[in-house]
């Protein structure tokens, strides 16, 4: 099998969920009401439990360094998350729209890869499936009442959804192992998904009376795979390391 | 007016006046099956627009924590009880113990008694 490509799938993967789950959990205590502050904190502990068990499979299979390592200790241009996660997360239209955009993406990233030829992959997309079932649920929930209520509230969600969209196509920025990927087996590639996830969420847009951005203006906002992020992500990684950095070798 | 739901809820005045309402959330209680087949039992309430969400946020809510098989959503307008100056109709329920379900056990043991003996 192809090792570095599919180290390279784990890191994009892994350090999404971690990102997006760090940038989530700012929205513990200041949630919109406590139902709500109380499932979107959830979602994120979530994220970040995906996050663990990726790195972890970057451990034990791979010989990379520890999961705390690879979290706490790796540097801005070693992440491999695309730059939509890192956004802040401005107001609720625009984390609920993003958390719309990402679970629907990061579902059928793992109901495809149920099926990869890299054991360890599908048996951790199997385990996942209940939990972003309930994330996809929780997301269409949402995006639909909020776009269907007031005037004010459809014309905040349009325009989250407008600013969203180019960075939620860099979900989908192709890597250098994509022949692999397919050849082998392991993953049906990010060009597939992409495919997949709009016609997903095209209908899904409609229903809640939204206008999808025209794909032709909409242009991806590529970069973050290769490490090249937006100035918002060194910030996040300083406050998420704040504490493992005064003393990095320490035992918890 | 804002977006956020929290800003309407503390702005008690507005709602004193009754120019918010807070119909868009209202309570709905919540009923937690642990497994399939057992009674769904309260376990409380949540706010929420629509039945959907309430379900949603039921699930975090009550059920983050333990095994669970399902959960049920009632809108607590839904729920029909007696007016609390009427309880003395349930007052002399507690004496009548010839309803306990123990008196089955008794005659149990009668039947048992008579088809021995041949009675």
């Amino acid at each position: 099998m192809n090792t570095e490509a599919i180290k390279d799938l784990l890191y994009r993967m892994a350090d999404d969920a971690l990102i997006i789950g760090h940038r989530n959990s700012e929205w513990t205590g200041i949630g919109p009401m406590l139902e709500e502050d109380l499932a979107f904190s959830s979602m994120s502990q979530d994220k970040i439990g995906h996050a663990q068990a990726l790195y972890n499979i970057l451990y034990t299979s791979f010989g990379e360094k520890n999961p705390d390592v690879l979290a706490f200790q790796r540097a801005e241009k070693d992440f491999r998350s695309c730059q939509l996660v890192e956004l802040p997360i401005g107001e609720y239209d625009f984390s609920l729209v993003r958390h719309f955009l990402f679970d629907h993406a990061e579902a059928l990233r793992y109901s495809l890869l149920e099926a990869s030829s890299f054991a360890p992959i599908a048996g951790l997309a199997r385990k996942v499936r209940g939990e972003i079932r309930y994330h996809v649920m929780h997301a269409d929930t949402f995006f639909k009442q909020l776009s269907t209520g007031s005037e004010v509230a459809k014309a905040r969600m349009q325009s989250a959804l407008n600013y969203a969209l180019p960075f939620a196509l860099g979900i989908f920025e192709p890597s250098a192992y994509e022949e692999a990927l397919i050849a082998e087996g392991i993953f049906a590639g990010e060009a597939r998904l992409q495919e997949l996830w709009l016609q997903k969420i095209t209908p899904l847009v409609a229903a809640a009376g939204l206008q999808m951005p025209a794909m032709d203006t909409a242009k991806a906002v590529y970069g973050g795979r290769k490490g090249y992020h937006s100035e918002y992500l060194q910030p996040l990684l300083a406050e998420m390391t704040e504490v493992t950095s005064i003393d990095p070798s320490a035992e918890w | 007016m804002s977006l956020d739901p929290r800003i309407n809820r503390l702005d008690l005045k507005r709602v004193n006046d009754g120019e918010i309402t807070a119909s868009h959330l209202v309570t709905w209680e919540v009923f937690h099956q642990e497994k399939r087949g057992k009674q769904p039992v309260h376990a409380g309430i949540v706010h929420a627009a629509t039945p959907e969400q309430a379900l949603m946020f039921a699930k975090e809510q009550y059920a983050r924590r333990g095994k669970t098989a399902n959960l049920w959503v009632v809108k607590t307008s839904d729920v029909y009880t007696f007016n609390s100056e009427d309880e003395e109709i349930f007052e002399t329920t507690p004496e009548k113990t010839f309803r306990d379900p123990a008196f089955y056990k008794v005659r149990e043991r009668i039947e048992a008694f008579q088809a021995k003996n041949k009675l």
